[in-house]
């Protein structure tokens, strides 16, 4: 049996030179500090990640993306089609737990400043994914053509439209048209399973190749410790150990999302009518609530602009600032830890906690 | 020299231009005029009459009491120049019909108008006491007002569908009033306890109101006979089945009204299924007695109603704890309102007072509502084996990660050896 192993192996080293990649495997090693469990929540964030495709592969099997057929499908898939409750409400559950997972990653990686050099790529590279999972969301939760997607999306879109000079052009390419039809479906269908996977995977690509090529960042304080020789540098080795420690995370949460599905199972609500009043109570998916109270809870007017165009122009700006933190905060790199940035990471978290809480009363 | 021309000119100018200008004033109205310098119900009229529908309108009050309102003196009102004065209670009726009869004159302001307001009048029990000397019923001003009438579909009109309750409540629910007449004083009481009031006031301006079913100016009680005609311009259906069932010949035979005699006529409740039957609250007991054949079927009908409702009520609460759980119930909960629609269907056929007729939607409506319950025990069935199942994922999930963490203490433990 090793040899035939051993065979095989050699037959693919000639042909791929596998050798060199288990040689970088065999010596990659994980810091070993206080601060470790939030390196497993890139890979948790990865792992959702592969079920959301696998779950949106066989959904895409049954699913048909016209405002006739979408909502009937995904009403077949969960009632007719074998295990296709469960496959819808994993899909629908690990969405969530992925944006969640994403974010606490983000947050992590901000409070640990690994976004510091050299790392500044790894950084952006990950916001922009983060941006197209946020992408994910929105674009998906219209797929099953229920009333509460249906509204949400036209609230959504809306707020595109209220950018100034691109606003109109913004709304009409994402509705394919001045309302939400079935153009919108279509539309957002192709975002879903084709454009979004397509920039998810390149970006994937990159960050991971990143992460392998500059290894794990260590928080700035457990590297000065360790430089002035308060604490030994310890490591452990990525395969198996951390590799096997990562599984036990996969296996929990794949445990989580079973029992979400059979306990919770996701609601499909009532096919949308795009004719009827919007129900009270339309909001958007829990991550964008924070947007969503803060541009309701702002004057009609600040300054010149109209209030919500001031929210959006807001949050424009504070995203540019929190992509670009790697070269704002470049003292970082240097082992220098700025108060600001770590204040501004507490404030932007404490506001998101906040306005979506408020929104949930 | 110039300065002298140029003031000649505006001179010229200023007399060529001030008869047109006095031409383009409003004609003075000496009734307005006088009137609204005269105190308490002499002035009344005036301060009324800016909202008016007759002066919006373009009328005057020469217009209906006559005079020259282009004399300033009290010559205007003299019999010379065409004043009619007030008209006493006895002459309003042809007071208003002057205009109000004269349909080319009427379709100049709406060609929609009718004309016909005073021959059915005259008609009404209003209009014939009227004539014989009553003055305490009501004529045209009573329900319509004086100098300040609006227009009935506005909703601050005493004649709107809203208001027309009260405006006939005024004098009908009046003990004082209908001294004398030897008719109840409770109808506007009854009339807001009903379903017909409830819906109205829900904003239904469809919904029936006292004019609907006795007319407005031809108002007259329905007879016995013709009470179901009056129920049926609205419950067309039911009336149909009621005129084909063996009650109408019974009932006109007894002399009773049809709709009224179970479902009352001022006081119109919500009825009940419990009406049908042989129960305490039952309306069939009223005639039939235990052994004939109208107290079987009537058992056989709410027997059947119940047995209908029954399953609907098992139906939905099954298929409510299935979807509460999680489960998509939406197909045989939209199957279940046909079971709901057999149930109204039986309903309706009761006033056909046919229980075989009857039978046939209850049947129909316990059909489907055992489909459903079915759906629902399936669904309920699912949901155990969906939670048994994730039991035994998350023992091997669980064991699974035993093992795995079993496998990490044991690389551990071997390389610090």
């Amino acid at each position: 049996m090793n040899a035939l192993y051993r065979q095989i192996r050699n037959w693919l080293d000639e042909r791929f030179g596998t050798g060199s990649v288990e040689e970088f495997l065999r010596h990659k090693t994980v810091p070993i500090h206080r601060h470790t469990l939030w390196y497993y929540f890139g890979g948790m964030t990865l792992f959702l990640f592969v079920v959301q495709v696998l779950t949106g592969i066989l959904l895409l099997l049954y699913y048909r993306p016209t405002p006739e057929d979408a909502f009937e499908s995904v009403q077949y898939i969960v009632t007719q089609v074998r295990f296709g409750w469960l496959i819808r409400s994993v899909h629908s559950w690990s969405a969530n737990l992925m944006v969640l997972t994403a974010f606490i990653h983000m947050f992590s990686v901000y409070f640990l400043k690994a976004y510091r050099k050299p790392r500044e790529l790894t950084w952006i590279s990950g916001m922009i994914l983060l941006f197209v999972v946020m992408g994910f969301g929105f674009s998906g939760y219209l797929l099953p053509w229920n009333t509460l997607a249906f509204f949400a999306t036209k609230v959504g879109t809306e707020m595109a439209g209220a950018v100034p000079f691109a606003g109109k052009w913004m709304l009409t390419f994402l509705r394919g048209g001045e309302e939400v039809t079935g153009a919108t479906l279509t539309r957002f269908f192709g975002f879903h399973v084709a454009v979004l996977p397509g920039l998810a995977t390149v970006l994937l690509a990159m960050h991971l190749l990143l992460v392998q090529r500059l290894g794990m960042s260590v928080p700035p304080s457990v590297e000065q410790a360790t430089a002035e020789g308060r604490q030994a540098p310890r490591v452990m080795p990525f395969f198996p150990n951390f590799l096997l420690r990562d599984i036990i995370g996969w296996y929990a949460a794949l445990g989580v999302l079973g029992a979400l599905a059979a306990v919770f199972p996701w609601e499909l609500g009532a096919k949308a009518d795009p004719f009827a009043a919007a129900p009270a109570g339309i909001r958007p998916e829990w991550y964008f609530l924070f947007m969503f109270q803060t541009l309701k809870l702002l004057p009609a007017k600040i300054l010149f602009l109209e209030g919500e165009l001031a929210g959006l122009v807001g949050f424009s700006l504070a995203g540019a600032v929190w992509v670009a933190v790697p070269f704002l905060d470049y003292r970082a790199g240097f082992g220098r830890v700025t108060r600001f940035f770590t204040g501004l990471g507490i404030f932007a978290l404490g506001f998101i906690v906040v306005m979506s809480a408020l929104a949930l009363r | 020299m110039r300065a002298l021309v140029t003031s000649c000119v505006a001179f010229l100018m200023l007399l060529i231009l001030a008869p047109s200008s006095a031409a383009a004033a409003p004609p003075k109205d000496s009734c307005i005029a006088c009137h609204a310098e005269l105190e308490g119900k002499q002035s009344e009229p005036v301060k009324k009459f800016d909202t008016d529908v007759h002066h919006q309108a373009g009328l005057s009050c020469a217009d209906c009491h006559g005079g020259d309102p282009g004399d300033e003196s009290m010559n205007a009102m003299s019999r010379a120049r065409g004043f009619r004065g007030a008209p006493t209670k006895a002459q309003t009726p042809e007071f208003c019909a002057r205009c109000h009869s004269d349909i080319a004159y009427m379709h100049r302001f709406n060609p929609k108008m009718r004309a016909d307001q005073l021959s059915q009048y005259l008609t009404s029990v209003h209009g014939k006491r009227l004539k014989q000397g009553d003055t305490k019923v009501a004529a045209c001003v009573d329900c319509h007002g004086v100098h300040d009438i609006l227009p009935a579909r506005d909703t601050r009109s005493p004649v709107h569908p809203t208001n027309v309750a009260s405006t006939c409540g005024r004098c009908h629910a009046d003990a004082a009033h209908m001294k004398g007449y030897n008719i109840p004083t409770d109808q506007e009481e009854k009339y807001r306890k009903s379903v017909h009031a409830e819906l109205l006031a829900s904003g239904d301006t469809s919904a029936p109101t006292c004019s609907t079913c006795h007319g407005n100016h031809g108002a007259t009680p329905p007879g016995v006979s013709s009470v179901a005609n009056i129920c049926g311009t609205c419950h067309v259906f039911f009336a149909q089945l009621f005129e084909k069932s063996p009650h109408q010949a019974a009932f006109a035979k007894m002399g009773l009204p049809g709709c009224v005699q179970c479902h009352s006529n001022h006081e119109i409740v919500k009825p009940s299924d419990d009406w049908v039957g042989t129960g305490s609250s039952a309306v069939c007991t009223g005639c039939h007695s235990a052994g004939d054949k109208g107290y079987v079927a009537a058992q056989k009908m709410a027997g059947d109603l119940a047995k209908v409702k029954t399953f609907l009520g098992r139906a939905e609460e099954i298929l409510g704890t299935a979807e509460r759980s999680g489960m998509e119930v939406s197909s045989p909960k939209v199957e279940l309102t046909t079971a709901h629609e057999a149930l109204i269907k039986a309903r309706v056929n009761v006033h056909s007072f046919n229980d075989v007729e009857v039978q046939k939607q209850t049947d129909q409506g316990v059909e489907i509502s055992q489909k459903a319950y079915q759906a629902g025990v399936a669904a309920l069935a699912e949901r155990d084996v969906r939670r048994k199942g994730l039991g035994v994922s998350l023992i091997f999930i669980l064991l699974a990660i035993s093992g795995l963490y079993w496998k990490i203490r044991q690389i551990e433990s071997g390389s610090r050896t």
